[in-house]
């Protein structure tokens, strides 16, 4: 499975991708590979390069070197919208487009690849993030609370279904009782419906509880990977042992 | 849903647009063209060209008026572009002001010169002189002309550094004006003040200036009980009125021409200062003076009422029956105010959009770009429309290609920031989940940026609605034609018949624009 490209049961895999801004090297030839149906939570400082990183697999950044693997396809020789259209994306604010209704939201992207019964496939995914069509559906974003904005991105990062979602910071604007509920909902919600899920956090307590594997990175380069039990455990570094103290995470956790 | 609209707008106006050219399409040929009739800004030159119109009317021709052009720049450039076709003139004006020369000779060789050269030069005839001449005459008041024994100008160069000069702009640029009487007479006032005609006189008798350049023929001259001073060195040259007429109509109107011709040295100075009493003093309106002055001339049918009459009882009408009377014409004028506003916001919408769109996607230079477009905002209405002269003559053209230009920047401006600033997060979120970029501008960046486009473009329209009264400097007609009139004329009323109905259109027109405003807001960022 490590070495899998093109294997069916790898869904994501970045090679020896490095990525440099204005000359600063921000990913430095990383390889990560996330096999499919499973959740991995990329953690670390800001600056780390998690956000770059997730954001080379649906190619709104593009590496210098390296290949980043989708499904094991190389994402270059995919179109970028194609590629975008075909996994689920959630960002921190929701980013939801403001002068759009939640079910029209929600129907973004089967309305972007002409589905049929797209507003059916809407209603589901709102009934599947615990929001109900009538009550929810023709409201405007800004009319919803924090926590139902980012069930709604997660509705629209779903609508289409999507083998495969990405998440960047997707609890990051909520407050600590809301981000705890979300989190334990869309844990469940994953498992139930076997989505493969790349999540950017850098809480390293939520990424202990949402991920079957923790990545951690630094400068660019990923200090350990492992499964959360063991990373609690067995912390390959003094830098992930400080970054589990910090967060308070405890080895029995 | 937003998207449909200002498409369904902008075809509207298109259409609009289309349909106001297929008017001009459809206007007659040159032959049959109505005969435009222009004069400068000032009560003696109106009448006179309203004489003109006038009469050709009651010789079966039909007459388009254009009075009040800004000055002889602008009336002589029509003529020669063919957008004017006659307008009344002075022998000495187009000797020094326009040929370049000297100002000397006696009345009949310098019309003899004029006449020659504008043929020549130009194929722009003079037709003969209309009996009087109408020479500047410099003016002021009674009380210093007494305390420093003034009599001539020779006397005025004396004391002239103690003295505030109020003259009218084309005086102070003219050969024959200003400039020539400073070195005929080495005069030098204290200061140089630029006055319109219509509150020279008011300025001198109010003790704000201390001399004038006023007309001959003026009929105020005598109300503010002014001295005129001698030109003792003979420096002005004569000015005989006399119809100038373009080259068109000298060759396929010899109707136009033998009506105009009927003109020639019957009108003399007393007769022309009691038309111009009427006029300046009395207020009677243009239309009625003429009527009297044609009549009494015997080239028209009618009652001769008498030329010059007594303290006349329109002046005491309120301002509400005047407005009133003038309904129809006011209507006539305020649509003809809303198509050059229309005609020049659709032009600067439908350039400075894309413009934005292509400035926001090209980002380099953008800034200069729009720091350029804002330059034209700075320069001033009236040098805008000036130089629009040369380039497109006078009318309806070059005020919309002005106004046009001054309408650009707000809309550029807001369209580039708009769709620039447009919610970040939500262009970011509609890219990562596959929106191409033209469905990103059409369905995300377009509809949050519509409210700040349209406040540039109500911005637009409010300055358009005002700059709009300019145009009537150029001939371009609108609101602007009254308020230009009155200002000859010192007229309040004529003023405010314009000034009013323009305010109130630039209200309407704020009002409609913020309505579609609001309409195009997408409802999910109505505050």
């Amino acid at each position: 499975m490590l070495n899998a490209a093109g294997s069916s049961d790898v869904a994501l895999e970045a090679r020896d991708v490095t990525k440099r801004f204005s000359g600063a090297p921000v990913l430095q030839s990383l390889s990560l590979v996330v096999g499919r149906g499973e959740r991995v939570a990329l953690v670390g400082e800001s600056g780390a390069g998690k956000t770059t990183l997730l954001k080379a697999f649906n190619r709104m950044v593009r590496p210098d070197e390296g290949v980043l693997y989708v499904g094991g396809k190389d994402v270059m020789s995919l179109s970028a919208v194609k590629l975008r259209r075909s996994i689920g994306y959630v960002q921190q604010d929701g980013g939801l487009l403001p002068h759009w209704t939640v079910l029209r939201n929600v129907g973004l992207v089967p309305w972007l690849c002409r589905m049929e019964d797209r507003k059916e496939m809407a209603r589901d995914a709102l009934n599947l993030v615990g929001l109900q069509t009538a009550e929810f559906g023709h409201r405007y974003p800004r009319e919803l609370s924090g926590g139902e904005r980012q069930r709604v991105a997660l509705a629209r990062a779903l609508a289409a279904r999507p083998d495969i979602v990405l998440l960047d910071e997707p609890f990051g604007a909520l407050d600590a009782i809301t981000r705890s509920e979300l989190l334990e909902s869309v844990r469940s919600l994953f498992h139930e419906i076997g989505v493969t899920a790349l999540m950017v956090t850098h809480d390293l307590r939520a990424a202990v509880r949402f991920a079957d594997r923790v990545a951690v990175l630094r400068n660019g380069r990923i200090d350990q990977v492992a499964d959360p039990k063991t990373l609690c455990r067995a912390p390959a570094t003094k830098y992930v042992e400080e970054l589990l103290a910090r967060a308070g995470v405890a080895a029995d956790e | 849903m937003t998207a449909a609209l200002i498409f369904s707008l902008a075809l509207q106006v298109v259409a609009a647009d289309s349909v106001s050219s297929q008017v001009d399409a459809a206007a007659p040929d040159a032959q049959e063209r109505a005969i435009v009739v222009a004069s400068k800004l000032f009560g003696e030159s109106f009448l006179l060209a309203e004489m003109f119109a006038q009469l050709l009317e009651s010789r079966g021709m039909a007459v388009e008026r254009r009075l009040g052009l800004g000055a002889t720049q602008m009336t002589f450039r029509g003529l020669l572009t063919g957008d004017i076709d006659v307008y009344p003139e002075y022998t000495g004006t187009g000797l020094v002001a326009i040929l370049n020369e000297d100002p000397t000779g006696t009345p009949a060789e310098v019309f003899r010169r004029v006449a020659t050269v504008f043929r020549e030069r130009w194929g722009i005839h003079w037709m003969p002189p209309l009996g009087f001449e109408n020479t500047y005459a410099i003016a002021v008041r009674r009380e210093s002309a007494e305390r420093d024994s003034l009599r001539t100008l020779s006397d005025l160069a004396r004391v002239a550094p103690n003295y505030i000069g109020g003259f009218t702009p084309d005086f102070i640029g003219r050969r024959d004006g200003l400039v020539g009487l400073q070195e005929a007479y080495g005069l030098r006032t204290k200061e140089v003040r630029s006055l319109l005609q219509a509150v020279k006189y008011r300025a001198l008798a109010g003790g704000d200036v201390d001399v004038i350049d006023g007309y001959s023929t003026d009929g105020l001259i005598n109300r503010y009980d002014l001295v005129v001073l001698t030109d003792d060195r003979n420096f002005f040259p004569p000015y005989e009125a006399a119809p100038l007429v373009s080259r068109r109509l000298w060759e396929t109107r010899p109707e136009a021409v033998r009506a105009l011709s009927e003109l020639a040295g019957i009108i003399d100075v007393e007769t022309m200062r009691g038309l111009n009493r009427r006029l300046e003093v009395d207020g009677d309106e243009v239309e009625d003076v003429a009527r009297d002055a044609l009549r009494a001339l015997g080239l028209i049918e009618g009652p001769a009422l008498r030329i010059i009459r007594g303290q006349n009882s329109s002046t005491t009408g309120s301002f509400l029956s005047y407005f009133w009377a003038r309904r129809g014409e006011t209507l006539a004028l305020t649509l003809r105010h809303l198509w050059l506003v229309m005609a020049s916001l659709t032009g600067a919408i439908l350039v400075a959009v894309p413009f934005g769109l292509l400035l926001e996607r090209a980002r380099v230079g953008a800034e200069a770009a729009i720091r350029a477009v804002g330059l034209l905002q700075t320069i001033p209405s009236i040098a805008l429309l000036a130089f629009m002269i040369p380039l497109l003559g006078i009318g309806v053209l070059p005020a919309v290609v002005a106004l046009f230009l001054y309408s650009l920047f707000p809309i550029v401006r807001n369209t580039y920031t708009g769709i620039r600033d447009a919610d970040p997060v939500a262009v970011n979120s509609a890219r990562s989940l596959g929106m191409t970029e033209g469905q990103i501008l059409r369905y995300v960046r377009l509809p949050l940026a519509a409210p700040v486009i349209m406040a540039g473009i109500r911005t637009a329209g409010v300055i358009t609605v005002g700059t709009a009264t300019l145009a009537a400097f150029i001939g371009a007609g609108g609101l602007g034609d009254p308020i230009v009139a009155g200002l000859a004329l010192a007229d309040t009323r004529m003023i405010l018949a314009g000034a009013i109905p323009a305010a109130l259109l630039a209200l309407c027109v704020d009002a409609v624009l913020s309505l579609i405003e609001w309409a195009v807001t997408p409802r999910g960022v109505t505050v």
